[in-house]
């Protein structure tokens, strides 16, 4: 099953090397990852998605612990979070399916940001399972290129992860 | 104040007397401001020996060890004394030079990216490039190194950095906000640990290299005159039990005693202590938490649950939790059991009979003439796996790479337990291959009145490898140590007495001349080119 750890870090040089390191030399997979500074100064969060294959979970979050850098963190299940991925993708387009090709963007919920004669560029925002349709929905028309973010996602309700307690 | 003088300073305050190290350009200020300290600089002959003496001093003193190396090679020469010191968690603080800050990047002279190489078997590491930070940096790196689990940490310093100009300001006590050890045990699980020990039928306490945490070892005594439970140990563990202990079993594992690997076995009820349970010392460990309950106390968490699943796991220091035990558990005895374990008392096995020293009754003899509280450290290879079932010092230190088995530790290990503590007997044990790997430090422990007494088991063959190859491959390939040097004519090239020793017979009066020559002497031990790591009834474990 697919868990998210968000991990509030210091903002220093190597934080983000020394997080990617422990994954990559303890053998877990990362399925993927987001960065970003948050509401306070000096604090970054990385939002990690793993796949819990033999209960490594229990071991990623202490040794994301242990790492000094990392103030604190906590894992979700996938019913307990907002979780929001961008896509970025350049697809073919031409005068007859361009305008069912943004048909299709606006009916999904996305944009279109850049329009050339033989292409249409879209913008896609939701849930990494969203994106993924959606993407699907294109490839009939021949995609040029994709670029996603790794997922960046919140807890639901009022009590928010945050570096008091 | 210039940095690199804050940097000695910061040294000062936090009591350190003695440093390990090798110069170069680019830790040339430090140096310099060094030079104007009471500080004692201790000059090795290759940097990975600085961190080996350093280990050794730290786990003496029971401080943080510290060493000193320049930019580039000096620094990347370091790295398999910091591993081996992550592994055994040794709490280090290394300071390396780093070339100018702003050419950092450019592969310049000297310029290794040394935080990045160290990151994966480092507890923590800095790269101080503001001036404002170094005080700051320095205490946390003392901080961090000595707490929790032990560890090394690192400082980088660029050369311009040091020679900036900083406000020199140590804080007495510092806080980091993402680093908080815990010290007490959860009290229910403490408490759980108590109600299974009290309706344990066979538990066995299993005591690894944490039990030498401050006020570990005070704790445990006070456990065991409550608690009358046979107990085992681990290669770090050895030294750690306390001398009055009874039904110490001696050391588990795949070099470990048959009784100790029998009463393990045997257990319903396992209490480890401070270990981590490495594949050495628990080769199957799914197989053993089978048919048992397994109470796992360890200050790091990460630990807990990683190699053995554990029933109660208790994180936290190692003293305060026995102490905690100790006042939940009522006085227990387990005379069944105490019965059963009288049969698995460990006889001392026949030696191999081969030309050359029996390597046991040289252990024997040897431990025999150490006084209390005498230092042994152990190389890698068949001489520490000889010592390490051998040692039997009331109060002594068994130092040796466990985790890592890096060859050539023992002799800079003991060159720095012995700075740490002038007054302990302090003995090196090497292989004829692992001397090989660290015999120019003997310029150091002549350069600086270090006094060490060196043996050295010498059978012209690397015993370790050759075993394994001739058990897995059927035949032998570069263990044969040809080209090597007569050992007693090295140690005279530095000035040091030397004997050798050959028979049996002749080992009483070999240790006597070891043990009466003033300051370094080196004892060759001749052993037999076949001589087996185990009694040979043992090795079909």
């Amino acid at each position: 099953m697919k868990r998210t750890i968000s991990v509030l870090v210091e903002d220093r040089a190597g934080v983000l090397s020394r997080v990617a390191g422990l994954f990559a030399r303890r053998g877990f997979n990362i399925e993927s990852l987001a960065v970003g500074p948050t509401a306070e100064a000096g604090v970054s969060c990385i939002t990690i998605v793993a796949d819990d294959r033999d209960n490594v979970m229990e071991q990623i979050n202490k040794q994301l612990n242990k790492l000094i850098d990392v103030i604190k963190l906590k894992e979700y299940a996938p019913d307990e979070l907002i979780s929001r991925e961008l896509l970025l993708l350049k697809v073919n387009a031409n005068a007859q399916n361009r305008g069912e090709i943004a048909e299709l963007a606006r009916l999904a919920g996305g944009k279109v940001c850049d329009i050339t004669r033989s292409s249409l560029t879209i913008e896609y925002c939701d849930t990494p399972d969203r994106v993924e349709s959606f993407l699907e929905l294109c490839r009939t028309y021949g995609i040029k290129r994709v670029v996603r973010t790794g997922a960046a996602a919140i807890e639901k309700g009022q009590h928010p992860l945050s570096l008091d307690e | 104040m210039k940095v690199c003088e804050a940097m000695v300073k910061c040294l000062e305050a936090e009591g350190v007397t003695e440093i390990f190290g090798y110069p170069g350009a680019a830790i040339c200020p430090f140096y310099d401001a060094l030079s104007r300290s009471s500080i004692r600089h201790i000059l090795v002959r290759s940097e990975q020996n600085a961190a080996h003496a350093a280990s050794g001093y730290g786990r003496v003193s029971g401080k943080c060890g510290v060493c000193v190396a320049t930019s580039g090679p000096g620094a990347t020469n370091l790295i398999s004394g910091i591993a081996s010191a992550y592994m055994d968690s040794i709490p280090l603080v290394v300071l390396t030079g780093q070339v100018d800050s702003s050419l950092l990047g450019r592969d310049v002279f000297q310029e290794v990216d040394i935080t990045g190489a160290v990151e994966p078997f480092i507890k923590h590491s800095f790269l101080v490039k503001d001036p404002a930070r170094i005080c700051r940096a320095m205490k946390e790196a003392f901080y961090i190194a000595s707490t929790g689990r032990p560890g090394p940490v690192l400082i980088d310093v660029p050369v311009d950095v040091q020679n900036c100009e900083t406000r020199f300001s140590y804080p007495a006590q510092i806080q980091i906000r993402s680093y908080r050890p815990s010290s007490k045990g959860h009290p229910g699980q403490v408490r759980r640990a108590a109600e299974a020990l009290r309706y344990a039928d066979r538990p066995l306490l299993c005591i690894g290299g944490g039990a030498f945490a401050p006020g570990a070892g005070e704790a445990l005594g006070r456990f065991l005159s409550k608690v009358r439970i046979p107990l085992v140990h681990t290669m770090m563990g050895i030294g750690a039990v306390p001398p009055a202990a009874s039904m110490n079993l001696g050391m588990i594992g795949v070099h470990g005693q048959k009784g100790a690997n029998l009463a393990l076995n045997r257990a319903d009820l396992l209490l480890l202590a401070g270990t981590r349970v490495s594949d050495r010392a628990i080769p199957s460990p799914e197989l053993l938490s089978r048919d048992k309950k397994v109470i796992h106390i360890d200050i790091d968490p990460a630990e807990i649950g990683k190699n053995i699943p554990a029933d109660i796991p208790i994180v936290g220091d190692l003293g305060i939790i026995l102490d905690q035990l100790t006042g939940e558990v009522p006085s227990l005895r387990f005379r069944d059991w105490e019965h059963e374990i009288g049969f698995y008392q460990n006889r001392a096995p026949a030696a191999y009979p081969g030309q050359g020293i029996d390597p046991a009754a040289f252990f024997r003899e040897l431990c025999g003439r150490m006084w209390p509280g005498g230092i042994l450290t152990a190389d890698v290879g068949q001489n520490q796996i000889w010592a390490a079932r051998q040692f039997r010092v009331p109060f002594g230190r068994f130092l040796t790479s466990g985790g890592m088995g890096t060859m050539g530790y023992a002799i800079p290990a003991a060159l720095g337990a012995k700075a740490a503590a002038p007054d302990r007997q302090t003995v090196a044990v090497c292989g004829d291959g692992s001397f090989q790997m660290s015999m120019m430090e003997l310029a150091t422990l002549r350069q600086h009145d270090i006094r060490v007494k060196i043996i050295v088991f010498a059978n012209n063959r690397l015993g370790m490898v050759r075993e394994l190859q001739q058990r897995q491959y059927g035949r032998t390939e570069a263990v044969r140590l040809d080209g090597s040097p007569d050992f007693l004519t090295i140690a005279a090239a530095y000035g040091f007495p030397a004997f050798r020793v050959e028979r049996d017979a002749e080992i009483p009066a070999a240790l006597d001349a070891l043990f009466r020559s003033e300051g370094t002497t080196l004892l060759e031990v001749r052993v037999s080119p076949d001589e087996p790591t185990l009694p040979p009834e043992l090795v079909e474990f």
